[in-house]
């Protein structure tokens, strides 16, 4: 599993678990659960639209994730954030169902952006990914300090002059970035669980920040590395064991706690 | 009512005069004046919805007043200001949040500034001073959110603290603390104003736990404000002409009630009335 | 008049079939998740709301593998996910919601293993697309005695605990002062959440329920901050965005450039999107005065 098409998949898969897990350590600390989620499937309707119109998947991919993170942003100014992303998650679905019913070819295409494809990574994927991947980082690191603690005390924060409304847009944007670029692989459906599961895991074992990110990179990484072994072995869907595999991270994560808590308790 | 009013005085730290707000159509503060001069400690005083935390949110650029002006060190307010270091009244920390309380304190030096802040040896004994200054070092590495509440807030003052800015201001610290905590709070504010030469402003609904270490008291009620010392103000005389109905003030063994008579103030978030079938929800946000 | 309505309505709407059976079921849909979706925006649960449709999704694909009806496919899912999420219960939203989405994730990703399933074994790929978009204008008409018992009983509960459920969503801790049965409340809530949501899925397809759940609630909340009245206005929006939906994908077999409607749920979720656009804007035009 090693040689030909399968290397482009495994330098893929792993610059698709480094971007998830930085991003998804921030998701994870807003508790911007739903907009990871709602970010990559409501972009499948830019891709079905872009594959309606005959151009580059990735371009209507990364168009609706763009203008989902515009919409969610527009949107969350007035009304609750989870009330936004709601609406524009619903909004682009329904573009969505639109386009797949007026397009011809469907099911295979469909499947594998829904839910990953171990095979499908092409070698000119490889630059444009890697530099969506460089960019996603850059922007986070630019944004590390004011997103921390816009994200930890917001009121506190607005007295330090940072904007959190404009902080939560330039976030958005880069989770839109991160959702473009981690489709091949892992599919629209299932990335954010990477994104959730596996920062989720690494802050219930450590408790410094910057620890707290290089783990969730690396549980990250694993989670992929395995996922695809697997779905090449047993021929099944990497999305699949990619949320069930996060869950189980996740899980790990939460009986460390709780042990960790009675252990406390007794002392 | 502003006893004290005497805004662009030379040397004032804090200049309030004639800040009026309303919001969604209600008039929350009306014609508020008062200063405070460098090193004072005051109270912010009074009940739930008395419009303490619009007034802070006023002074720290956060909200703009429809009348009025703020100046802090003769200039007009504005969003960031070094000079104020601000503690809110509602913060929430999971408790599997990946900060200690060393990291949240830092985050106080520059939290403003783009990047990724360079470790050095400087940045760490400053956040190290300032825990100890606050009694914090005990617990510097552990979870911020599995602190107390009264761990947290001493956590939060020394994020604010480590500016050094010449004025601090406090929504409602006492608010969810027990009674040691409060104590404990007030007495370390106290020493800390004096150390390090800062200003505070602390609101509070009761007026009591302050009452050893106050050096003024501005009093909320009815969306005005009476300026003065607390023997000035904390009267039944003042107090009734602030609210607008008759008020009672009784001292009992050094500590201060005060109580409303019929007709009083009801300040809540939630406007539901019982057996109401058409409830009208007041929603926040 | 008649021409009028002749150039609005396709011939042979109000007596076909399929219609009909769309028309009662939708109707039911809207009411039901309509008035639910009100305490749903309220209580912050839109991402409960939201995962409980695409967690049916995998209930759906699961019946159809075994080969039973997708209904209760999507009913008993959706009722152990919500039994779940009251059980993981965490305090506050931010856990609550990572760990929604964690469940979330693990049901979709089996989800794509009985889609993978469903389509080597039966060799059909319509399913996929039926049970994500829904099927409005080919349910059958057997399951509508079920969708309307259904729907009455969950609208049933909410009129039961329609006071201590407002008081709950709103001020919970003022709620458990005052004696409301917090968490108990919030179970019955959950459950009849679990229902409205398995009855749209089937209406409209698991992803698109959110729509109808979240949108009229939303924009009616932006019109009024009186519970009734906004769940009087939530049920309006959604029962005339359903039925226009359903006679706008009807019609639009008729439309150029082929004969192939248009599906039923785009309709739906761009017309509730419009109200809420529309109530946005009449509702800040009235904040400013």
């Amino acid at each position: 599993m090693f040689s030909g098409f399968m290397v482009n998949t495994w330098i893929v898969a792993s610059i698709v678990a480094v971007v998830g897990g930085l991003v998804g350590f921030f998701v994870v600390l807003r508790g911007s659960a739903f907009v990871a989620h709602a970010l990559p499937n409501g972009s499948f309707a830019g891709a079905a639209g872009a594959g309606l119109v005959g151009i580059n998947v990735l371009i209507g991919l990364g168009a609706f994730a763009l203008l989902g993170a515009l919409g969610i942003g527009w949107i969350g100014r007035r009304d609750r954030p989870d009330v936004a992303t709601a609406l524009t998650l619903v909004l682009m679905l329904g573009l969505g169902a639109l386009f797949v019913s007026l397009s011809v070819e469907y099911a295979p295409a469909t499947y594998s952006l829904l839910f990953g494809e171990v095979l499908g990574v092409s070698t000119s994927q490889l630059l444009p990914t890697a530099g969506l991947a460089l960019a996603c980082v850059l922007v986070l690191a630019l944004l590390y300090r004011p997103l921390m603690l816009s994200s930890v005390l917001v009121e506190v924060a607005e007295t330090h002059g940072i904007r959190a409304a404009r902080i939560e847009l330039l976030f958005l944007v880069c989770v839109a970035l991160a959702t473009t670029m981690t489709v091949p692989v892992v599919g629209t459906t299932l990335i954010f669980s990477l994104m959730i599961g596996a920062p989720a895991a690494a802050r219930s074992f450590v408790r410094r920040p910057g620890a707290a990110l290089g783990l969730s990179v690396a549980i990250a990484l694993a989670t992929v590395w395995v996922a695809i072994a697997a779905a090449y072995d047993l021929n099944l869907p990497v999305g699949f064991f990619v949320g069930v595999l996060s869950a189980c991270s996740y899980a790990a994560g939460r009986a460390w706690v709780a042990w960790r808590r009675r252990a406390s308790a007794v002392r | 009512m502003g006893l004290d009013a005497a805004p662009g005085r030379a040397g004032e730290l804090l200049a309030v005069s004639g800040v009026s707000v309303t919001l969604g159509g209600r008039e929350i503060l009306t014609d508020v004046s008062f200063t405070i001069a460098p090193g004072e400690f005051v109270g912010l005083i009074g009940s739930n919805g008395a419009g303490k935390t619009t007034l802070l949110r006023v002074i720290l650029g956060l909200q703009s007043p429809n009348a009025g002006s703020v100046l802090v060190a003769g200039k007009p307010r504005s969003r960031r200001n070094p000079m104020i270091g601000y503690v809110p009244q509602k913060f929430e920390l999971d408790a599997d949040m990946p900060l200690r309380a060393r990291d949240l304190v830092a985050l106080g030096i520059d939290a403003h500034r783009y990047g990724v802040p360079r470790p050095s040896r400087a940045r760490r004994e400053r956040v190290s001073a300032m825990l100890r200054a606050v009694d914090a070092e005990s617990f510097a590495d552990a979870r911020i959110g599995e602190l107390s509440g009264g761990e947290q807030q001493r956590v939060l003052i020394a994020h604010a603290l480590i500016q050094q800015p010449q004025l601090l201001l406090l929504d409602e610290p006492l608010a969810n603390l027990d009674l040691r905590s409060e104590q404990e709070v007030v007495a370390l504010l106290h020493r800390l104003a004096r150390e390090q030469q800062i200003a505070v402003l602390i609101s509070a609904h009761d007026v009591n736990p302050l009452l050893p270490v106050m050096d003024r008291v501005v009093y909320l009620a009815g969306g005005r404000a009476a300026v003065g010392t607390t023997d000035e103000v904390v009267r039944a005389d003042v107090l009734s002409k602030l609210y607008g109905h008759h008020v009672d003030v009784l001292r009992i063994h050094g500590r201060v009630i005060v109580v409303a008579g019929p007709g009083g103030e009801r300040g809540a978030d939630l406007t539901l009335a019982h057996g109401d079938e058409d409830a009208s929800l007041e929603l926040e946000g | 008049m008649s021409g009028v309505l002749r150039a609005v309505v396709e011939p042979g709407f109000f007596s076909s079939g399929p219609v009909q059976v769309a028309l009662a079921v939708s109707a039911a849909v809207a009411l039901l998740t309509s008035t639910l979706g009100v305490f749903t925006v309220i209580r912050g649960q839109s991402f409960a709301g939201h995962s409980l449709a695409d967690i049916g999704a995998t209930g759906g694909s699961g019946a159809f593998l075994i080969g039973a009806g997708p209904l209760w496919g999507f009913m008993v899912i959706s009722i152990a996910a919500a039994g779940a999420m009251q059980a993981v219960g965490v305090e506050r939203q931010r856990g609550r919601d990572v760990a929604t989405g964690v469940v979330l994730g693990a049901s979709l990703g089996l989800a794509a293993l009985f889609l993978y399933w469903d389509s080597t074994l039966h060799n059909s790929s319509g399913e996929t697309y039926t049970i994500l978009f829904g099927s409005m204008l080919a349910i059958s008409p057997a399951t509508v005695p079920a969708v309307l018992g259904l729907g009455a009983v969950a609208l049933g509960v909410v009129a039961i605990i329609y006071r201590p459920l407002l008081l709950s969503s709103v001020n919970a801790e003022l709620a458990a002062a005052r004696g409301v049965p917090v968490r108990l409340v919030g179970a019955a809530y959950l459950l009849a959440l679990a229902a409205a949501v398995a009855l749209s899925c089937l209406a409209i397809g698991a992803i698109l329920s959110t729509a109808l759940l979240i949108g009229p609630a939303a924009a009616a909340l932006q019109l009024t901050k009186r519970p009734w009245r906004a769940i009087v206005g939530a049920s309006v929006i959604a029962l005339a965005a359903s039925w226009l939906g359903v006679l706008l994908s009807y019609d639009s077999y008729y439309w150029p450039p082929r004969g192939h409607s248009w599906p039923v749920s785009f309709f739906i979720v761009t017309l509730v999107f419009a109200c809420y656009l529309a109530a946005r804007l009449v509702g800040s035009r009235g904040r400013r005065r």
